[in-house]
């Protein structure tokens, strides 16, 4: 592989990485602070997707789309939250497992009265249909170049309301001891919901922005959803900067698994799992 | 007579099925302190935990000012001015000594602000220093100042320490106890468990002594004799 081959794979694997992230750290987050496993996660993903479809339709421009999108799916958050989540907090897994594989089915059939079971594509905006010329015969997107950037931002801007703001630390105090925390007047529910909505926003903006290059199509939330899950064993339950180094790691072995052992591309994720865990049992990041 | 900071009435507690409270009334005036007794397992934590909302009672009543909070949240009950320093000391492992103390910042329910980030370092240098720790990294004593200190934080009317001084060395503990006594003197309410009966008594106006998730004594800390002292606290 040349140089160029090697740095236009690079960047494909980053950039899926940071995709990966961007789904991987709400289910962490939500896993890891509630303890719920939420199997319907990467139907927001799919939700997002659609969204952009419509909404890009409708607004003639992916830019217009996404503030409505990321509205929309906040609010799908708040409710599925109130209506659903919060009943399952105290639950048993396997109430949670059959709850949230109940809701994919109720999603993907909503999709399906409401969109359709065809594959639709969105158009990547104009300002950054652009290609950056490498070689004579080799050039990279524009426009995945701003994916990956918008992820690292929204990366940093977790970094930095986990790290940094009175609501970060609510949520991590909440996480390790919820009695104590209400006792000093933290209203943990409202915690509880802002995070979830956080999380699907997170979630669905990813699937709004991968649907320029992924197109959008049924059942398109449950190989995300596998492999976020992959990413969050590997970074540590709960870990959100695991989420983001596992999430790369995974983006890159991927994508050059591809390319370099074609045949045995599907297990490569899977091996590098294997391995990580058989090293760190409880994942990069232990928390 | 003035309103009770806070007053419960025929507290019946129970975890599953052990009924733990029998009927307990409660009552603290503004400013006041209490000793509050009992050998271990009487029901002094599960008394607290009832007050402030952790452990709904089956029966019984729980008021703040007057307010009914029986039923209401636990983060609703600490705005209300009460804060905890609960068995055990909580402190949060994960966050730093800073952060341990800033999410806990607020200002009291008159919109006074007289326990600040600042004074509370003053109060305590020894977590001055320590500041960029995680809470999980500080000495049994340390953890015990970071707690008090954090329940200042909220700028309470009302503190109440859950054996504060458990396992901490002599001098360690006499600093807790000139701290806990500066707070008594600043006319914050406190409620004190502690199993040295000595400093409670010294600290406190009023005692109730339990046993077995009843109330077999409570009157003012110098009709304590030392029969209902042998008696039910067997010392
Ligand atoms: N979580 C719980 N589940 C079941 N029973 C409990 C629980 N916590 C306490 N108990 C029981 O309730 C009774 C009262 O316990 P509590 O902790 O209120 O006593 P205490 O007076 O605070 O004792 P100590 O001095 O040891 O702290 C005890 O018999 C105890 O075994
Ligand atoms: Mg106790």
């Amino acid at each position: 592989m040349d140089f160029y081959s090697f740095l236009i794979q690079l960047l494909n694997g980053v950039q899926y990485g940071l995709l990966l992230f961007l789904v991987a750290s709400g289910l962490t987050l939500v896993f890891g602070i509630m303890g719920i496993i939420n199997l319907a996660h990467g139907s927001f993903y799919m939700v997002g997707a659609y969204l952009a479809f419509s909404l890009a339709g409708l607004t003639g421009n992916l830019f217009t789309a996404l503030p409505l999108g990321i509205g929309v799916s906040v609010l799908l958050g708040f409710a599925l939250e109130w209506l659903f989540y919060r009943h399952l907090y105290a639950r048993d897994h396997l109430y949670q497992v059959l709850m949230t594989y109940g809701l994919i089915l109720v999603f993907e059939e909503l999709r399906s009265i409401i969109w359709g079971d065809d594959v639709h594509g969105v158009a990547v905006p104009d300002l950054l249909s652009a290609s950056l010329p490498l070689t004579d015969n080799l050039s990279y997107p524009v426009y995945r170049l701003a994916m990956s950037g918008v992820c690292l931002l929204i990366a940093g801007g977790l970094y930095g309301l986990i790290k940094k703001t009175r609501l970060g630390m609510m949520i991590r105090a909440g996480s390790s001891n919820r009695e104590m925390a209400e006792a000093l007047g933290v209203n943990i529910k409202r915690v509880y919901t802002v995070v979830f909505a956080l999380g699907v926003a997170l979630a669905a903006f990813a699937g709004m922005i991968a649907a320029p290059v992924s197109s959008v199509y049924p059942n398109m939330g449950a190989q995300v959803l596998i492999i976020c899950f992959v990413v969050v064993v590997i970074g540590g339950i709960g870990s959100v900067w695991g989420a983001l180094l596992a999430a790369i790691l995974i983006g890159l072995t991927d994508t050059f698994g591809k390319v370099l052992l074609p045949d045995y591309a599907g297990m490569s994720t899977y091996i590098l799992m294997a391995l990580v865990l058989l090293w760190r049992p409880e994942g990069l990041f232990k928390r | 007579m003035s309103e009770p900071l806070l007053e419960a009435r025929g507290i019946h507690s129970y975890y599953g099925a052990s009924h733990i409270l029998h009927g307990v009334d409660f009552r603290i005036d503004r400013g006041e302190t209490i000793g509050l007794m009992g050998r271990n397992g009487m029901g002094k934590t599960t008394l607290i935990r009832s007050l402030l909302g952790h452990l709904r009672p089956r029966a019984g009543s729980v008021k703040v000012r007057g307010l009914d909070v029986t039923q209401a949240a636990p983060y609703r009950i600490a705005r209300l001015g009460l804060a905890y320093v609960p068995e055990g000391r909580g402190i949060f492992p994960n966050l730093t000594v800073r952060e341990n103390l800033i999410m806990a910042a607020r200002a009291g329910l008159d919109g006074r602000c007289d326990w600040t980030y600042e004074r509370i370092l003053d109060t305590f240098p020894r977590l001055a220093e320590r500041l960029a720790n995680g809470g999980g990294e500080l000495s049994g004593g340390e953890q015990q100042m970071l707690t008090i200190g954090r329940a200042l934080m909220t700028n309470p009317q009302l503190l109440i320490l859950d054996e504060a001084t458990e396992g901490l060395a002599p001098l360690i503990a006499r600093d807790i106890w000139t701290i806990i006594r500066g707070i008594r003197d600043s006319g914050i309410a406190t409620v004190i468990v502690d199993k040295n009966y000595g400093a409670v008594i010294g600290l406190a106006d009023r005692c109730m002594v339990m046993v077995k998730g009843r109330a077999v004594f409570d009157d003012v800390a110098e009709k304590l004799s030392g029969d209902v002292v042998q008696k039910y606290l067997g010392v």
